[in-house]
C-alpha cells in the first residue's frame, strides 16, 4: 500500500496543495481502509501537510495521529476505520463535483477484506449509473483479511470481473511496481463515462522477509530486534531519517 | 406532514440551489414533482440506504445541504453507522428525513414501526432531533432543519394529520411551544401526539383536572424550561426507553424531581398487535381517552 500512497502523493497524481488543504478544486483522497493510516500520515507529512517529527507521536496519548485515519490531521479528507464507508462518501463527493463546480477527482483506496461489506457494492452500483468517471477506486489486494486468507474467508474471485460486471473500467497491476502504478493512475479515467477500478496485487508486509504474507503482522507492531532487522531489510538507516527531518 | 414537508422543501430549493434531496427509492406521489423541477438537486440512490447516507455526507462535505428521505427505520437504523461516522462525526450538513414516524404505517407491521428512532438519534453527537406534531410544525421544522448548519433528524408522520395550530407558532430549535395553561398537570407531547394531548386535556377539564399542554417538536436539544412543573407527563409514540420521556427524566434527575412524573409511551416490546395507527394508539393508551385515564390515575394515586 505504501507504494500506492507514494505514487499518489509523491508521483504527481493527486492535485493537492499542502499549503491549502481546503483548496476547493483539490483532488480528494479517501483511505477507506482507515487502519492503514500510518502510511497515509507518512505520505502527508512527506508532502508537507504537517511536520515530519509529528509522526513519532502516532498512537500516543494526546496525539492527533489516531490509529485510524481522522480528519483532525491536515490533508485527511474523511475519518475512516469502520470498513465500507469510504466508497459511498467518495461517490457523493464525485457526484457533487460532476453536477456543479468546483470540479475535481476522487480517489478511494479500499482493502480486499473491505469488499465483503455490502455498502461497497451499493456504491459500486451507483457510480456507473451516474457516469462518475471522476471517481477512482484502488484496491490493495493483498489476499489476506482479519482471520485468514481472502480465499478461505470470503473468496472475491473473479474479482476484476465482478467490478467489470458492475460496469467499471478495470485494470490490474503489480501494486509494488511504482512505474506501473504511475502509468495506471495517470491514465484515469480508463474509459470516459465510467468510474475506474485499479486492482493492485500486493503482498502484505512486502520487503520484510519475516512479515511477508503473514497474518500475524496485521496485528503486531515490530519492536526491538524485529524492528531493527525490518529496518535493515528495508535499507533504512535510522540516523538518516532524523537528518531528513532536520533538513 | 409529508405534503407540508415537500411543499416547504420545494419553496426552499427554489431559493437555494445547494439543497439536494436524496431518496432511497421511496416517496411515490411525493417526490416526483420535486425531481422534475430540480433534476440537479435530486438523486434516487436506489434501495441502498448505506450508500444513500454515505453519499449524502460526501455531497454535504462539498458544500451542499443534503436531505436523505425514506420511510420509518430505513433512513435511520439501516444505515446507523453511516449516520454516526460519516454524518455526525464530520458534522456534515445532512438532514435525515423519516416519514411514518411511530406507528403511522401501523398495519404494515413491526418492520415499519419507527419506535426507537428518537432514542437512537438523540444519542448521536451533533444531531438535532425534530419530531413535529402537526403539518404546521412539520413545515416550520423543515425550514428550521435547512437553516441549521449540521446534522438534523426530522421525524415526520405520514399524511392527513389534523392541524392543531391555528396560526404559525414561534418555532426554534431547542424551544418548546406552550399550547394551553393549567395548574394541575403538564402534558408534553411530541411526534404527532399533540392533538391527543389537547383532547386529553379537554377530557380532564370536564373532571376538574386542569392540565397545561406543551408541544415539544424539538427533542434534542430539549427546552429545559419544560420541566418546571409539579406534575409532568410525557406523551410519545415511541418506546418508553430513551425518547422524550427518557430525555425529560434525565433532566429531572439532575434538576430535582417533580411530584408526579410519568412517561406515557409504548412498552419496551415489539407490537404484538396489527392495525392502523389509530387502532394501535388506542391499544397502547396513546389516544386521548387513554392519556386522560393515565394522567387521572397517576394524580389520584398521590
Amino acid at each position: 500500500m505504501s507504494e500506492l500512497l507514494a505514487v499518489l502523493y509523491g508521483g504527481g497524481v493527486l492535485r493537492v496543495d499542502p499549503a491549502r488543504p481546503d483548496w476547493p478544486e483539490r483532488d480528494r483522497f479517501i483511505l477507506s481502509k482507515g487502519h492503514g493510516c500510518a502510511g497515509l500520515y507518512a505520505a502527508l507529512a512527506e508532502s508537507g501537510f504537517f511536520p515530519l517529527p509529528e509522526l513519532d507521536t502516532f498512537y500516543l496519548n494526546g496525539t492527533r495521529l489516531a490509529g485510524h485515519a481522522t480528519t483532525t490531521v491536515p490533508g485527511v479528507e474523511l475519518s475512516t476505520g469502520s470498513l465500507g464507508h469510504g466508497l459511498p462518501v467518495g461517490t457523493g463527493m464525485a457526484l457533487a463535483a460532476k453536477r456543479c463546480p468546483p470540479s475535481f477527482r476522487v480517489f478511494v483506496l479500499l482493502s480486499d477484506g473491505e469488499c465483503d461489506e455490502g455498502s461497497v457494492w451499493e456504491a459500486a452500483l451507483f457510480a456507473p449509473q451516474h457516469q462518475l468517471d471522476n471517481l477512482v477506486v484502488i484496491i490493495d489486494y493483498n489476499k489476506i483479511q482479519s482471520l485468514g486468507t481472502v480465499k478461505e474467508v470470503m473468496d472475491l474471485d473473479p474479482f476484476a470481473d465482478k467490478w467489470r460486471s458492475f460496469r467499471w473500467a478495470v485494470r490490474e497491476i503489480d501494486g509494488h511496481d511504482a512505474g506501473a502504478i504511475a502509468d495506471a493512475l495517470h491514465a484515469v479515467p480508463f474509459e470516459p463515462g465510467r468510474p475506474s477500478c485499479l486492482i493492485a496485487h500486493t503482498v502484505k508486509g512486502k520487503g520484510v522477509s519475516f512479515m511477508e504474507d503473514k497474518l500475524l503482522w496485521h496485528y503486531r507492531a515490530p519492536l526491538g530486534e524485529d524492528r531493527a532487522s525490518a529496518m535493515r531489510e528495508l535499507g533504512v538507516v535510522e540516523g538518516d531519517l532524523l537528518q531528513e527531518d532536520e533538513e | 406532514m409529508r405534503s407540508a414537508f415537500i411543499e416547504e422543501l420545494t419553496r426552499l430549493a427554489r431559493e437555494d440551489r445547494n439543497i439536494v434531496l436524496v431518496v432511497g427509492d421511496l416517496g411515490f406521489g411525493v417526490v416526483q414533482k420535486f425531481a422534475d423541477e430540480f433534476p440537479m438537486q435530486f438523486v434516487n440512490a436506489g434501495v441502498a440506504e448505506q450508500n444513500m447516507t454515505g453519499l449524502a455526507a460526501g455531497m454535504a462535505l462539498n458544500g451542499r445541504t443534503v436531505l436523505t428521505y425514506s420511510i420509518a427505520n430505513f433512513p435511520v437504523i439501516r444505515c446507523l453507522e453511516q449516520i454516526r461516522n460519516d454524518v455526525c462525526y464530520h458534522d456534515a450538513n445532512v438532514k435525515i428525513v423519516a416519514v411514518g414516524g411511530g406507528m403511522a404505517y401501523g398495519s404494515l407491521g413491526m418492520t415499519h414501526h419507527a419506535t426507537e428512532d428518537l432514542a437512537i438519534m438523540r444519542a448521536m453527537p451533533n444531531m438535532v432531533v425534530l419530531a413535529p406534531n402537526d403539518p404546521v410544525e412539520a413545515r416550520l421544522a423543515t425550514r428550521a432543519a435547512i437553516e441549521h448548519r449540521g446534522p438534523v433528524y426530522l421525524r415526520l408522520g405520514k399524511q392527513g394529520e389534523k392541524t392543531v395550530h391555528a396560526s404559525d407558532p414561534e418555532f426554534a430549535i431547542g424551544k418548546a411551544i406552550r399550547m394551553r395553561d393549567g395548574g394541575d398537570a403538564t402534558l408534553l407531547a411530541t411526534g404527532g401526539l399533540l392533538l391527543n394531548a389537547m383532547n386529553a386535556a379537554e377530557i380532564l377539564d370536564a373532571k376538574g383536572i386542569h392540565a397545561a399542554v406543551i408541544s415539544v417538536p424539538c427533542v434534542k436539544p430539549l427546552d429545559p424550561s419544560i420541566t418546571q412543573s409539579l406534575n409532568l407527563f410525557t406523551i410519545e409514540e415511541h418506546s418508553i426507553i430513551g425518547g422524550l420521556g427518557g430525555a425529560v427524566a434525565e433532566l429531572l434527575a439532575e434538576a430535582g424531581a417533580p411530584r408526579v412524573f410519568k412517561r406515557i409511551a409504548l412498552p419496551d416490546q415489539f407490537s404484538s398487535k396489527t392495525g392502523d395507527q389509530e387502532y394501535l394508539r388506542r391499544e397502547f393508551g396513546l389516544d386521548a381517552a387513554g392519556i386522560a385515564r393515565t394522567v387521572e390515575r397517576a394524580l389520584s394515586s398521590r
